[in-house]
């Protein structure tokens, strides 16, 4: 029963806290006057939490904590749905419903797991500060001695009504007293919104005060009004009467009510947005740090070889500019254009081989399996140069033309002498032109020793192939139609437009 | 209106404007003995000042400045010293920030991963008038020029040639995109070094005077991704 990772805690002690009337009630006999022993509350919490779900059998494999994002007042009702899977309007409702049920004493509880339940995230609980509070535990056992004299008083006077509901607010006195002396301040931010209308009358500026005057002595005559006309109608007669004595009554209450449920409603909204915003700042940061703070950090270990140091360099400013001009995400690798794939050429070979490929694309569309075939060959020349040219540095051209697709592969390295080329690289010299020519393209390899190597590659395009924008980071949707501007190049590319994936992130 | 001093030493005077100081300090201290740094400025408005001030040769500037990016100092300095020569230069590139550098004025545009002795190289010749594009920016001039004119290009430019690129500039736009120095594209279109730049220079022309709408357009398009 008890978790081989916890303290394991004497007996006595368990039974000796007085901040736990829920498992005294399940528990059964606990004696509520233990002295003062100082053990984390939190710990007991989890131990409750623990228990609480082998009664129940099913729970979800996160202990029971309260939440954070969605409160209304402390997220204890949240945090149940959460723990048990229900909606946390549900909940809430049923909270509601139990404590009209239970003669208010749903309150206090709701109260006290706002002490001990810690929030999600955190460790410890609002009754392990509370505890060692001991102004705190005066003022509240002072308020709610003060609360039960008033209420013994009142129902001398009164035939219980009051006190039914009233006793149980002793202890939500008493424990709300705990949580706002010791509670954090974004929780006292979500009670103090709880207790704005009666704060607005003490607040400053004097426009506000009268403004809140004006409205507590409408509400006041409405609901008195309002009142006393369903009052006297003892069994009448009329229908019209009593509606519009509910109309009354329902008017003063929203006239009451009514700014401060839409300031709850307002804040939440507020809250709820800078959290997101937060997350998206913690996102970003992360991201950065994955990527850029990590390559920074290597560059400086290795500062030594330069070529390390520009190859993680080069690396790093792609992901980067890719992630933020493209929206793509590090390491998403779809590639449906030329302008794509001859990126992906490059990420490769300069990942495989370290040497620099430096890319230029003009226009773009889409792929076919010519246009893959071209960037096979596309491939094959760039690799072949990396690994053959010694050169310092690759440069991959692509242009996309109404009519065809070119692509030039050219580095300034040792170069041969096209009549004398080894065996093992007229292969895949025969592999770029037997590919090209099989898809009716065409190459050309241009070298002669010392003066580097250029490999041409031309691919006829076919009709009704789209051309998904002008340039490398095209508009993720298709274009327009707009007839007569010959804007996308051929005459009948719009018809067979295919837009690429949504590139849908913004910057 | 002013003309800029006459180049002492064969040494260009030049203004950095970069809002990054460690890159101003790190470009002043590199490019020393080629190019004589006479001042800097990290923002628009201290730059069109100091500008107006040294009357520089070559006024090196980013791309992306805070006070409303390069642009706008091309803009204010051409309207008092149309003779002082702008050489664009950023980190990254995106591809209408550096158009509209160029369409304001700069003579060039380079990436901040150049080496020293190019970028030496490159102020040496925008001072001397020239134009210098860098691989970069030829693809995205071509980009830019590729798609035919629309027919709702409403406002045709006064010269119609301006919307339109020849073919000898296609080719050498295409072979400067593919890395090419002008020597070698010279050697490869058998005509001279001047014929090159005067190419460039051309496109170059065209690029900053064309009306045509498919260019605002293409900006505004790529703006959209």
């Amino acid at each position: 029963m008890q978790e081989p990772s916890e303290q394991p805690w004497p007996p006595f002690r368990f039974q000796d806290r007085p901040e736990q009337p829920a498992g005294a009630h399940r528990h059964g006999p606990h004696s509520w006057q233990g002295p003062g022993y100082r053990d984390d509350a939190h710990e007991w919490a989890s131990h409750w939490g623990h228990r609480a779900r082998r009664w129940w059998g099913r729970g979800d494999g996160q202990p029971l904590r309260r939440s954070a994002e969605d409160r209304l007042a402390g997220g204890v009702a949240a945090g149940l749905a959460a723990w048990r899977g229900f909606s946390p309007n549900t909940v809430r409702i049923v909270l509601a419903v139990l404590a009209f049920i239970s003669s208010g004493w749903a309150v206090p509880f709701y109260f006290l797991g706002w002490l001990l339940i810690p929030v999600r995230g955190e460790e410890g609980t609002i009754a392990s500060k509370a505890r060692h509070d001991s102004r705190g535990v005066a003022l509240a056992l002072a308020l709610g001695s003060l609360l039960g004299t008033f209420l013994f008083l009142a129902s001398a006077f009164n035939d219980g009504a009051i006190g039914v509901y009233g006793w149980p607010q002793v202890f939500s006195l008493a424990f709300l007293t705990l949580i706002w002396r010791n509670a954090p301040d974004d929780e006292r931010a979500s009670l103090r919104r709880l207790v704005q209308p009666l704060e607005s009358l003490g607040g400053s500026g004097t426009a506000a005060r009268r403004g809140t005057r004006l409205r507590l002595t409408g509400a006041a005559v409405l609901l008195a009004t309002g009142l006393g006309w369903l009052l006297s109608l003892h069994g009448g007669t009329h229908i019209l009467a009593p509606l519009s004595g509910f109309l009354l009554v329902a008017a003063g209450i929203v006239l009451l009510f009514g700014p401060w449920w839409l300031r709850i409603a307002r804040d939440l909204v507020i809250e709820r947005q800078a959290r997101a915003r937060a997350e998206e700042r913690a996102d970003i940061a992360a991201r950065v740090h994955d990527s850029v703070l990590q390559t920074l950090a290597l560059i400086q270990r290795r500062a030594e070889d330069p070529q390390a140091v520009i190859q993680l360099a080069r690396a790093q400013e792609r992901e980067l500019r890719s992630w933020l001009f493209e929206g793509r995400a590090p390491g998403d690798a779809g590639v449906s254009s030329v302008a794509e794939g001859v990126r992906q050429i490059q990420r490769d070979v300069e990942a495989l081989h370290g040497v620099p490929v430096e890319i230029v694309t003009v226009g773009d569309c889409s792929l076919d399996e010519h246009l893959n075939a071209l960037l096979g060959a596309a491939r094959e020349a760039t690799v072949n140069a990396a690994k053959w040219s010694g050169a310092a540095v690759i440069s991959v051209f692509a242009e996309v033309e109404p009519d065809k697709v070119n692509i030039a592969v050219r580095d300034r390295g040792k170069g041969f002498d096209p009549d004398t080329v080894p065996g093992d690289r007229k292969g895949v010299a025969e592999s770029i032109r037997g590919r090209m020519s099989r898809h009716g393209g065409e190459a050309t390899v241009q070298s002669a020793p010392g003066e580097g190597t250029k490999v041409t590659l031309t691919m006829p395009r076919q009709p009704g192939q789209g051309q998904p924008g002008q340039g490398q980071p095209a508009s993720g949707r298709p274009r327009p139609a707009e007839p007569g501007t010959g804007d996308s190049g051929t005459g009948d590319s719009g018809t067979a437009a295919k837009p690429r994936p949504a590139e849908g992130k913004r910057r | 209106m002013s003309t800029p001093a006459v180049r002492a030493a064969g040494r260009p005077r030049v203004v950095l404007v970069d809002d990054h100081g460690i890159f101003r300090s790190g470009v002043r201290s590199e490019l020393g003995p080629r190019v004589e740094v006479v001042g800097e400025a990290e923002d628009v408005a201290p730059a069109v000042e100091l500008i107006g001030q040294l009357l520089p040769d070559v006024v090196l500037l980013d791309v992306h400045l805070p006070g409303g990016g390069g642009h706008a100092v091309i803009t204010e300095v051409k309207k008092d010293h149309p003779d002082i020569k702008f050489l664009a230069l950023s980190a990254s590139d995106a591809p209408e920030d550096v158009i509209a550098v160029i369409r304001a004025g700069a003579r060039g545009y380079v990436t901040k991963t150049i080496s020293t002795a190019d970028l030496a190289d490159a102020i040496t010749r925008v001072a001397d008038g020239d134009a210098v594009f860098s691989h970069r920016l030829a693809g995205f001039v071509l980009d830019a020029f590729a798609a035919a004119p629309a027919a709702d290009d409403i406002k045709p430019s006064f010269d119609p040639e301006l919307d339109q690129l020849t073919t000898r500039e296609r080719e050498v736009l295409r072979l400067i995109a593919q890395g090419y120095t002008y020597k070698e594209i010279a050697r490869e279109l058998f005509i001279s070094g001047k014929t090159v730049e005067s190419h460039v220079s051309s496109v170059l022309r065209k690029l900053q005077l064309s009306s045509r709408h498919q260019l605002t357009r293409w900006a505004a398009e790529r703006r959209l991704t």
